[in-house]
């Protein structure tokens, strides 16, 4: 659970937010939505350490691990890696053939969860705008973290893939009780999946039901 | 060939040039940072003509130069748009600098040549063990950070947001960087070394696609380069560098063709 008391945000003298209240429940699916510049990495980098906050409190266990799937990267035709290597660059290094036999074990089971495992020699600058995300998503999951921290992931992709890959996050937040946190711009998706969301706008967070999220709040 | 002191000394020395030079190509390459490579060994020049002005050895000059421009880069600008611009003003005023140096010492223009297309006969067993510890201590520091530095070259973003120390990182791989290039310029030359510290980690990228074998390629390639060169440089009595940099060029043909082949079959 991550509760935020009071919290606030300044850069220098510049405001992102001031006295803000929220709880994030374990196994929620929430999105984050507001215009841009409202704030809504910075609350993310906030939760993930990366980002110190100015003022109030943030409420969570200090062993929360997270995923985090930026919105760009650098991956160009002639990127080297294969997915799984890919992947694979998040594992911890070890030396002890028992250690290297479970991280095996483990890319084995991402790729399956992502449903990459066929795909898993293909060069990475080669797979498609889907595949890429899916990759991502596995390699910020490997490591079996509590949260996951969608940013802007599904922007670029078509809507049939966004369905898919959103279908992907929804079953592993059912099956896995992972609290995924999904900054948007797309309102069907945040319709579709969420249980709730947190609306940023004129320096405040606000806590709301799916049936109150509006188009409007989206423009 | 074995018969003859020198060339087991080059042998050796050539030897753990190319595996430093292979291996940190690979990253060189996937951190895009070819132009800095190629700007750190006319660093080097300007380093090692320095240290004959004031009595040190070349090599030396050479590791005190690229380090402090290596650590100065890498803490002035993390991003690749302004550390190009800042790079190519760097480059040339250092090659101006190393000509200086030079007219100041009484060093005849033959040792200018020596260190800018290297000497492979002129190498002392001294220094082939001064080649052979710096490239182990290359090697070491790349066993040791071995993970977050494939992580950070080959996805960073995905390395920051996993929370690792992305800074701190390129600075030690530009200081191992900087440490290859005056290691790898004693034997082909400060203008060429960036030949050996890119060419092969670019061609290995058209052939396999995981770090292991990333480095595998890249150190086969190398070696295998710098082991012919010598021997055609033996056998014919011309330059070493002119086979090293031959042969490379053509494997990274050869790869590009290979891939784009790959891409239409």
């Amino acid at each position: 659970m991550i509760e935020a008391k009071n919290l606030t945000k300044k850069f220098g003298k510049q405001l992102v937010f001031q006295n803000v209240n929220f709880k994030i429940n374990d196994g929620e699916f929430i999105s984050l939505v507001g215009p841009n510049g409202s704030g809504k990495t910075t609350l993310v980098k906030i939760i993930m350490g990366m980002e110190k906050k100015t003022d109030g409190e943030l409420i969570m266990d200090k062993k929360q691990t997270f995923g985090y799937v930026p919105q760009f990267r650098n991956i160009d035709i002639d990127y080297p890696l294969d997915i799984e290597s890919f992947v694979r660059l998040n594992l911890k290094f070890t030396m002890s053939p028992k250690k290297r036999a479970e991280n095996n074990e483990l890319i084995k089971q991402i790729l399956e969860k992502t449903r990459l495992t066929h795909l898993r020699k293909r060069p990475l600058g080669l797979a498609s705008g889907g595949e890429k995300q899916k990759a991502y998503l596995a390699q910020a999951l490997l490591n079996d973290p509590q949260i996951l921290i969608l940013d802007e992931s599904t922007a670029s992709l078509d809507v049939e893939v966004k369905m898919q890959l959103m279908d992907l996050v929804k079953e592993l937040n059912e099956k896995y009780n992972l609290t995924v946190i999904f900054i948007t711009h797309d309102y069907d998706l945040t319709k579709k999946y969420t249980h709730r969301a947190l609306f940023f706008e004129n320096n405040t967070i606000k806590p709301i039901s799916v049936d109150e999220i509006s188009e409007a709040m989206f423009e | 060939m074995f018969g003859y002191e020198f060339m087991r000394e080059a042998f050796i020395a050539s030897t753990f040039i190319a595996i430093t030079a292979g291996l940190v190509g690979v990253f060189v390459v996937s951190r895009n940072m070819s132009f800095l490579s190629h700007t750190l060994s006319e660093i080097g020049f300007a380093g090692a003509s320095f240290g004959i002005l004031i009595g040190i050895s070349p090599l030396a000059g050479m590791i005190i130069f690229t380090m402090v421009s290596s650590i100065a880069v890498g803490s002035l600008s993390s991003e690749s748009s302004r550390r190009e611009a800042s790079i190519s003003a760097i480059s040339s005023l250092f090659i101006g600098l190393g000509i200086l140096f030079l007219s100041l010492s009484s060093e005849s223009s033959s040792y200018a040549t020596n260190i800018l297309f290297g000497s492979i006969v002129g190498i002392s067993s001294k220094e082939v063990h001064q080649l052979m510890i710096l490239a182990l201590v290359v090697i070491f520091v790349f066993i040791i950070f071995y993970k977050p530095l494939a992580f950070d070259s080959f996805d960073h973003i995905g390395a920051r947001s996993a929370g690792l120390p992305t800074r701190m990182l390129s600075i030690a791989f530009l200081v191992t960087l900087a440490l290859s290039v005056s290691i790898g310029a004693q034997i082909v030359g400060s203008l060429l070394v960036f030949i050996l510290l890119t060419l092969p980690g670019a061609t290995a990228k058209y052939l396999v696609h995981s770090v292991p074998k990333l480095i595998m390629v890249s150190v086969g390639l190398s070696l295998a380069g710098v082991w012919l060169g010598l021997y055609l440089a033996f056998i014919t009595n011309w330059p070493v560098t002119f086979f090293i940099s031959s042969f490379e060029v053509i494997a990274y043909f050869l790869g590009l063709t290979y891939k784009n082949w790959k891409l239409n079959h």
